[in-house]
């Protein structure tokens, strides 16, 4: 072989070992380091220093921290986290970057505001983070609403949720509940309706994925619990009057108290269970009931958001 | 009015971080260039010929002294436009065609638009470019880029022309078109001003010339003049392999090469040494009259600094 | 006179129409503007966001790095090639040469936005169908964005004339990156006293103010450009541009070409 095909054919063999072992090396290297997952580490935590950095591009910046906020909390979310460390330095980073991007700062009412594994469990931060997007966008009037879902939901100071759609039914094009909702601070916190008529409107104005789903639930599992105490008073009065527990709920509907079978709001019938007791089916298809689960249950660690219907 | 006239000309370069090196490129020059002549500035290479060129360009700015062009000074903007140049290894823009290039030139030296493109093609037919008329300029080899460069220089039919060694790059057969074309030029009233280290051409072209080295003008005067006869020898040159022992006696510098015999003797002896060959019966060839080379004058004149330098073309 | 500068300028024009960088860089802002349909569908319900801040940051960097990459080179280049002798021996004074220069790399820079920008309202209308009145703004966000390119122009330019590529592409790079802060810079002056505040205030009004010329975030959230703010930063652009290449004249006007 002449030397320049020697030198040729060398080369190209030293190629392919050398790629090959760097590729398995490399593996070896990411089997090492799997402990630390990537996700939990913020290099940068400063919004100020972030927003020098973009160089005037900060609208692509938020852009940037807003896909990683959605991707954070989800991929947590469906882990089965109990806690969301980043998500308030998350979106605090998004906001600063570009404090009009609405869809954060309702991103951190409905789950930074909640215990987990729902949300973040910070209410405060939530709070600060909406009165930061009050300040910038004065004209929100979603803003003032998600202010006043989050004293109201998660803190229960009525009073301040009271003052927030107050100060929200003020803006000019605001939804025409805030109003309303401001007056049934004052006789009606605290009750189902209430509850229910907030959750609606959060689902009926969102353009976000994530928040329509989780008040989708929401709305379903106050509609269980209100199912299940009804149920539960029906089954008790029927005890009264026949002096011995129903046997199933066809013994109230030939009682006439029941027309047709009870089924929760995604078709599973609900069962009658010893000492007038009302169960849901599979109580893990229904995030948030405080009614209806069957005794010792646990919610497991990974809800399930069903999609919004 | 003189075509090309300097006055104490001179530059000198401050080099090294804080400038304080001074390095001297071009003693003061004083130089007159007549209208319609051929005028050769010769030198080795480094002895400020460039530099010169550049001045008169406007390139470089004087240290001192000044210079007028067709009894304009030099930093007129009149004077560019009766003003031709080509520089030493010219290089243009390569993006460009001939042609493109070429008309570009004609653009800024305000060829109206009417004559544009004839005068292109003439002058790229002059210099033997017509088939490269449209060839991108980054293909074209170091001869065609010279032949362009002349070109460009010719194109607006300036009084002045200025060549930084218009020979270099090119075959035998280019280095006589050039000397044909500067020859036509003179013939139609132009004015050429040209560097070269090439004697021979210099020898041929040129009607006064100047040597200059090491910054300093050595020597200047018409060819004519400066290579006449001055010691009066004449050449013999004669059929065999004979030499006439009388011509022995007269002192003469003989060589024999096979069937010719080559004899060099005084302007005085002439009818003498003839009489005697013509007595051997020896058939003469040539008598020629024996004139000082360029060469020998310019080595002269380059002699005390470097001993090496003008021989070499 | 005039019709001298524009040979001059449509001759670099087509220097760098011939340059095959130039459609590199144009051709990955129109991938960058598709790959911002593909970014968006990441984050549902700010798909409109994401194609015009990408979109136009692409247009703005990208036009810097040409502006930069081919403006370090106008002088430099022909000084080292010395294609500027057959030049200068023509009757071109060589402040035309420097206005031509620039007028040459400046409607280049405006072609190459023009076929940029038809990429992203082409992405624009792919992922919301449809064009709404206040997209307009974003031909405000344009021509702030030229105005950015004129300013970098000269900068480069006044660099080209008396230094090497290498360092032309340095200064002007980091004279970018400082004039974003140009904002910030002004305050931290404010903040400071003495020998200190003289400088700071100094370099804070040297460096050119492109904080105010950047309207992508805004003009994304579709709110209005004030009409002031538009004169304004025209005026400023024009006259910072205009002292640059006054520089650039005197530089070169007295320098001996090797």
């Amino acid at each position: 072989m002449s030397p320049s095909r020697r030198s040729t054919a060398t080369a190209t063999v030293l190629l392919a070992v050398f790629l090959s072992s760097s590729m398995l090396v490399l593996r070896q290297v990411d089997r090492m380091r799997r402990s630390t997952p990537l996700q939990e580490v913020l290099f940068l935590t400063s919004p100020k220093l972030l927003k020098r950095l973009s160089l005037g591009y900060d609208g692509l910046l938020a852009c940037v921290y807003w896909t990683r906020v959605v991707q954070y909390f989800g991929s947590k979310h469906f882990a089965g986290a109990r806690e969301y460390a980043l998500l308030a330095p998350l979106l605090e980073i998004t906001t600063a970057l570009d404090p009009h991007l609405i869809v954060a700062y309702e991103f951190g009412a409905n789950f930074l505001a909640p215990p987990p594994p729902g949300g973040a469990g910070e209410p405060e931060q939530a709070i600060a983070l909406t009165e930061f997007g009050i300040r910038n966008n004065p004209e929100e009037w979603r803003l003032y609403y998600d202010l006043g879902f989050v004293y109201y939901m998660d803190l229960h100071d009525y009073k301040n949720a009271a003052h927030a759609f107050a100060r929200g039914a003020q803006v000019p094009n605001a939804h025409p509940w805030l109003k309303l909702m401001a007056a049934l601070m004052a006789e009606h916190a605290g009750e189902i309706q209430t509850s229910r008529m907030l959750w609606t409107t959060t689902y009926q104005t969102t353009s976000d994925r994530n928040i329509r789903a989780n008040a989708a639930a929401h709305l379903r599992a106050l509609q269980v619990d209100e199912d299940v105490t009804n149920l539960e008073a029906l089954v008790s009065s029927y005890r009264q009057r026949t002096e011995h527990w129903p046997a199933a709920f066809s013994d109230l509907e030939a009682a006439g108290m029941l027309r047709g079978l009870p089924s929760d709001p995604l078709g599973q019938p609900y069962k009658l269970c010893g000492e007038g007791r009302v169960e849901v089916t599979d109580p893990d298809d229904l995030p948030f009931i405080q009614k209806g689960t069957p005794a010792g249950y646990v919610p497991p660690l990974k809800p399930r958001f069903l999609p919004t219907d | 009015m003189a075509a090309i006239e300097t006055l104490g000309l001179e530059k000198t370069y401050h080099t090294g971080f804080w400038r304080k090196k001074a390095k001297c490129a071009l003693k003061p020059l004083h130089l007159t260039v007549k209208q319609g002549e051929i005028f050769g500035f010769l030198g080795p290479n480094g002895a400020g010929k460039t530099t010169t060129l550049k001045l008169l360009m406007g390139l470089v700015y004087p240290t001192a002294g000044s210079a007028r062009i067709l009894d304009l000074p030099i930093d007129d903007p009149a004077v560019k436009a009766q003003i031709g140049f080509l520089p030493e290894q010219p290089y243009f823009y390569d993006y460009l065609t001939a042609k493109e290039l070429l008309h570009y030139y004609a653009q800024l030296s305000a060829v109206p638009a009417k004559e544009r493109s004839l005068r292109v093609e003439t002058v790229l037919a002059q210099v033997g470019l017509a088939d490269a008329a449209n060839l991108q300029l980054r293909k074209f080899s170091k001869g065609m880029l010279q032949r362009v460069g002349i070109a460009q220089a010719i194109l607006h039919r300036p009084k002045v022309l200025f060549f930084d060694e218009p020979m270099s790059g090119l075959d035998p057969v280019g280095r006589r078109e050039v000397r044909d074309l500067m020859e036509q030029l003179k013939q139609n009233g132009q004015t050429v001003f040209f560097s070269t280290h090439i004697l021979s051409d210099a020898e041929a072209l040129c009607d006064h010339i100047a040597v200059i080295h090491e910054g300093e003008l050595r020597g200047i005067g018409a060819v004519a003049d400066l290579t006449s006869s001055v010691e009066g020898k004449v050449e013999l040159v004669w059929q065999g392999n004979v030499l006439p022992s009388s011509l022995r006696a007269l002192g003469a510098e003989c060589h024999i090469t096979g069937e010719t015999v080559r004899a060099v003797v005084l302007e005085a002896n002439q009818d003498l040494a003839i009489d005697a060959i013509r007595r051997e019966r020896l058939r003469i060839i040539s008598v020629t009259p024996v004139r000082t080379s360029l060469e020998e004058y310019f080595v002269r004149k380059v002699q005390p600094s470097q001993a090496v330098a003008g021989g070499k073309s | 006179m005039s019709a001298r500068i524009a040979y001059i300028a449509s001759n670099t024009f087509r220097e760098a129409v011939r340059d095959r960088v130039l459609y590199n860089l144009v051709a990955f802002v129109l991938l960058l503007s598709g790959a911002a349909i593909l970014v968006g569908q990441l984050s549902i319900g700010i798909e409109r966001l994401v194609v015009i801040n990408l979109g136009l940051a692409a247009v703005s960097i990208f036009g810097v790095v040409i502006a930069i990459f081919i403006g370090i080179g106008l002088v430099s280049k022909e000084i080292d090639r010395r294609t500027l002798y057959t030049v200068l021996s023509r009757p071109v004074r060589r402040w035309e040469f420097i206005v031509g220069k620039f007028l040459g790399l400046a409607g280049t820079l405006v072609v190459n936005t023009s076929f940029m920008a038809i990429g992203v309202f082409a992405a624009l209308f792919y992922v919301t169908h449809r064009f709404e009145q206040a997209d307009g703004w974003i031909f405000v966000a344009l021509y702030f964005i030229v105005l950015q390119f004129l300013v970098i122009t000269a900068l480069a330019l006044l660099f080209s004339a008396f230094s090497t590529p290498v360092e032309s592409a340095v200064f002007a790079f980091l004279i970018f990156v400082i004039g974003s802060f140009a904002q910030d810079l002004r305050g931290f002056a404010a903040m400071t006293q003495g020998a200190t505040r003289w400088l700071a205030t100094g370099a804070a009004y040297l460096v050119p103010n492109f904080s105010s010329l950047n309207v992508i975030s805004s003009v994304a959230h579709q709110q209005p450009v004030a009409g002031t703010l538009i004169l304004s930063n025209t005026v400023y652009a024009l006259f910072y541009a205009g002292t640059a290449l006054c520089g650039a004249v005197l530089i070169f006007e007295h320098r001996n070409l090797k």
